[in-house]
């Protein structure tokens, strides 16, 4: 019998106080659980596809063409790529972090992966558009020409430091 | 949203006839990913549906203020520790904008809004280890105040 994680209790928890709060017409308990179910609609749409995507990701892409994408640091391409991975990525960070360390895995560069998920947090397209309709094409188009060099060069700063600290990020499936 | 469907039906579909074994192998390891994270997920969502609740008047009156810099500053910290899906973060900002808020402090709260996550550390942590998360977060800090004041620049309200 595998334990169960701690979190499933607080969940449980959550759920009876969100009930309670319903049934006594509490304020702040309604108000948190219409936050929760907003983004928890996201979440129901976004991830189960997603980790579709992640797990056909794990058993196809071969090591060689990840590596040659996004391992190799004589190829300036890999951000390009990176960059242009994380822009068709639904779903943000939530997705990325996972499928990030898949490549890690698979052989990709620090580099790679840190511009990767940093850039799935501010080039989502479907964000930027509704961005631009709401603050001006000249907003989006600053944010998103102008944070490239700092992205990158962040990338590549925090790759020689954890190279020289030797840093391994955590293994997730195992199979079991 | 739905083109994420019509991509993954189409992906698992030649997946499965390429190689039926292959596929089942990855819908299983996808499972696994997926099973081992969910807990996670649901704390997150707790999480933000408590900030959120907190900091949405917050921002509002923190942001508006007359000193720059101190607005950037909190518009930075602000953005830090709440995260907010796209349909309420930019009619917030463009609240502000028509507030007068300088485009510097929005630029500043919006990058770092989707840049700096405080509140998805323990699904970050998970994926890529407490100090690579902490140092990420701490770099992002950082491009998220460098893209705000190249912002500024543009926009005419700083001058170097």
């Amino acid at each position: 019998m595998k334990k169960l994680d701690k979190n499933y209790l607080y969940f449980g928890a959550f759920l009876i106080f969100s009930l309670i709060s319903w049934i006594a017409s509490f304020d702040l308990g309604i108000r948190i659980w219409n936050n929760f179910l907003v983004f928890a609609r996201d979440m129901v749409l976004i991830l189960p596809p997603a980790f579709v995507l992640i797990g056909l990701f794990d058993v196809w892409a071969k090591r060689e063409s990840v590596e040659k994408h996004f391992g190799d640091n004589n190829n300036p391409l890999r951000f390009l790529w990176s960059v242009l991975l994380a822009s068709t990525t639904v779903g943000g960070t939530f997705v990325a972090f996972p499928l990030a360390n898949s490549m890690y895995h698979k052989g990709a560069k620090y580099s790679s992966i840190i511009t990767y998920i940093t850039a799935a947090s501010l080039f989502m397209i479907p964000m930027s558009i509704m961005e631009a309709s709401m603050l001006g094409i000249k907003f989006t188009a600053i944010r998103l020409i102008g944070s490239l060099p700092f992205i990158i060069i962040g990338a590549i700063l925090l790759e020689k430091y954890f190279e020289k600290t030797s840093y391994r990020l955590p293994v997730i499936t195992d199979e079991k | 949203m739905i083109s994420l469907y019509i991509v993954t039906a189409a992906a698992l579909m030649v997946s499965y006839l390429l190689n039926a074994e292959k596929t089942m192998k990855g819908l299983r390891k996808g499972w696994m990913k997926f099973s081992k994270t969910l807990p996670t997920y649901l704390k997150l969502l707790m999480i933000i549906s408590l900030v959120l609740l907190f900091t949405e008047n917050l921002i509002v009156d923190y942001l508006s203020q007359d000193n720059i810099l101190l607005g950037l500053f909190s518009s930075l910290v602000l953005g830090s520790v709440t995260m907010m899906p796209g349909f309420i973060a930019y009619p917030l900002a463009r609240i502000l904008v028509e507030r007068g808020v300088p485009y510097m402090v929005v630029a500043g709260f919006v990058t770092s809004l989707m840049l700096v996550g405080i509140v998805t550390y323990p699904l970050e942590s998970k994926y890529f280890g407490a100090k690579a998360t902490v140092i990420r977060n701490v770099m992002s800090f950082i491009v998220a105040g460098l893209i705000a004041i190249l912002m500024g620049v543009f926009y005419g309200e700083v001058f170097i």
